[in-house]
């Protein structure tokens, strides 16, 4: 029996070594200076660079951020603080369902209420379809965080005459800062990823963006996509290369997060 | 009672709104898609539903193939998945019960797996992967056991079908399976390993008597867990599963998925043609939701379990 567990461990670790081993070797050799800063280039030309798509993933990941992260504590506060309410009761609830939801429905959800209404593509569009898979899992991350405080800390807060919005904020917050801020790295790591909601929110594009709110936006994961389905030796040796700054931004993030939480956030995980 | 303005009272509302934000959300996801799928619905029914032909020329449009494509290939991840990402908790959480940081280490391995992105997956799938695993695992399939209607079909060079999804989807899921799976086992309360030891069991027979029928529920639920990843899994999915729809038991088939379907079509579309993509949206939307009450029953059992065990 132990024979078919180590065969099982060996199953699982070899396709990651062989992934992150092909992704390396591929798309080192693809990349440079030029690589990280050029305008793509047409399916033969082996000068063309990301530019334009790393940009404007960063922005995207942004403006989810600006979004997501208020929305997120927020709300994971209230379920934490306010947790007998019946808002929370329901909006868990649908917070829960959101988390793992998948992604092109959503991204085609933010189609239908601004691309239809706006007539274009945007950053705005993108941005806002990262965001809602940014939310739960920050609010999510914050709500646990926040229950690891000990309730003597806001009774004694609150004894102490404090109100208690100014408790959640000093004591509360405080104490569970690190928790907070590993939900939003990974919320962050996890948007940087995704590919499903952009396709139709923000497309793709090959300059650099001028505004926010009327053209498509390029990035890095419908680059790869793209790329790596158009068939042409060229742009697949780029999409390696996209694909190895992508899984460089991921790994850095989530060893970041893995390096600095311990143990205390492994029951966030149970759905 | 007065209602003050109190930095207590905008506290409260600021952060209900943030709430409340959440369910307006969701309302608004399922108005839209039902709003968008109005007149498919209107115009095929629940015949939608059941539907294999999906033919956008003729306005002929059932969604079967797509929820066949959706379940084949889920079926296969977690059939392939499951077992493994239970070896790999076991291992972690049992074996290496001695040697705790060699876990964490183990464990920190395979939860890289979850930092990759789906697009990458798919890239390495379609360019490395599927032709390997055409070449080397289903030509031999189909050689040997080609009479079973499971392997009946010719692999394609490329590689591009249920299987090659499946295996794909498998890889994908077992790191969030093998993580819930590994904090269920290590919640196993250690009296019952020491119990069964102490009635001279062998490790494999304390594991498999004691430790997991204990926390079977919790397994199970990450089962439901991997099965909901599997299933609104796109990118992936739509660089190797060959984007034909199709309806058959042979594996080494082309298919489609819901989300692929979506993923692929709906840019272009437009009338009811679109309006039968919102529809396929509406079910994948419904299939989460239903996952996902699921899994909530379920951890609600196992923790209720779990306090009145003690």
């Amino acid at each position: 029996m132990t024979i078919l567990i180590l065969v099982a461990v060996v199953l699982a670790i070899v396709p990651l070594v062989f992934i992150l081993g092909e992704v390396l070797v591929r798309g080192a050799g693809v990349i440079n200076l030029g690589f990280f800063i050029h305008l793509p280039g047409g399916p033969n030309d082996k000068s063309g660079g990301i530019g334009p798509a790393i940009a404007g993933s960063f922005i995207m990941v942004g403006i989810a951020g600006l979004f997501s992260i208020p929305i997120g504590i927020g709300a994971g506060i209230f379920f934490a603080e306010w947790s007998s309410s019946k808002i929370s009761t329901v909006s868990g609830f649908m917070n829960d369902v959101l988390t793992g939801f998948p992604t092109m429905v959503l991204g085609l959800f933010v189609f239908i209420i601004i691309v239809l209404s706006t007539h274009e593509f945007s950053a705005v569009a993108g941005g806002f379809a990262l965001s809602l898979i940014m939310i739960p899992i920050i609010a999510r991350t914050t709500t646990e965080s926040l229950k690891l405080v000990p309730t003597t800390l806001r009774e004694a807060s609150m004894a102490l005459g404090v109100p208690r919005w100014k408790t959640i904020l000093r004591i509360v917050i405080s104490t569970g800062k690190t928790g907070l801020l590993t939900g939003i790295v990974l919320a962050i790591a996890r948007a940087t990823g995704e590919t499903a909601p952009l396709l139709l929110t923000a497309a793709a594009s090959t300059h650099y963006i001028t505004s926010i709110v009327n053209q498509p936006t390029a990035s890095l994961t419908v680059l790869i996509y793209n790329y790596g389905t158009s068939g042409f030796p060229v742009w697949e040796a780029q999409a390696w290369g996209a694909a190895l700054v992508l899984i460089l931004v991921m790994l850095g993030l989530n060893l970041l997060v893995k390096l600095t939480i311990g143990r205390n956030l492994t029951e966030a995980r149970m759905e | 009672m007065r209602f003050r303005l109190t930095g207590d009272a905008i506290a409260t509302v600021a952060l209900a709104a943030a709430a409340l934000f959440i369910i307006a959300l969701l309302v608004g996801l399922a108005y839209e898609l039902y709003l968008g799928s109005s007149s498919s619905i209107a115009r095929f029914g629940f015949g939608f539903l059941f539907g294999s032909k999906w033919n956008p020329n003729k306005n002929t449009l059932g969604a079967l193939p797509f929820i066949y494509g959706t379940l084949v290939t889920s079926a296969i991840a977690i059939i392939i998945g499951l077992p493994i990402s239970l070896g790999v908790a076991i291992f972690i959480s049992e074996r290496l019960k001695a040697h705790r940081s060699l876990g964490y280490m183990l464990g920190t391995i395979v939860d890289l797996l979850a930092a990759v992105p789906s697009v990458v997956y798919g890239l390495f799938g379609i360019l490395v992967f599927a032709p390997l695993l055409s070449q080397y695992i289903e030509k031999p399939l189909h050689e040997s056991l080609g009479f079973i209607p499971l392997f009946s079909g010719t692999p394609f060079q490329g590689g591009a079908n249920f299987f090659t999804a499946g295996v794909i989807l498998a890889i994908m899921i077992i790191p969030t399976m093998s993580a819930v799976t590994r904090d269920v086992l290590h919640a196993v309360p250690d009296s019952q390993r020491e119990a069964m030891y102490s009635l001279g069991a062998t490790e494999w027979e304390v594991t498999e008597k004691s430790v997991l029928p204990y926390a079977r529920s919790g397994i199970f639920g990450a089962f439901v867990l991997g099965l909901g990843r599997a299933i609104g899994e796109t990118m992936a999915v739509v660089m190797v599963i060959g984007n034909i729809p199709t309806i058959t038991s042979n594996l080494f088939s082309s298919g489609y998925t819901l989300s692929a379907l979506i993923a692929n079509e709906f840019g272009e579309a437009s009338g009811l043609y679109r309006a039968a993509i919102v529809e396929v949206a509406l079910i994948l939307f419904f299939v989460a939701l239903i996952i996902n009450v699921f899994a909530r029953l379920l951890l609600w059992r196992m923790t209720r379990g779990a306090n009145a065990q003690g």
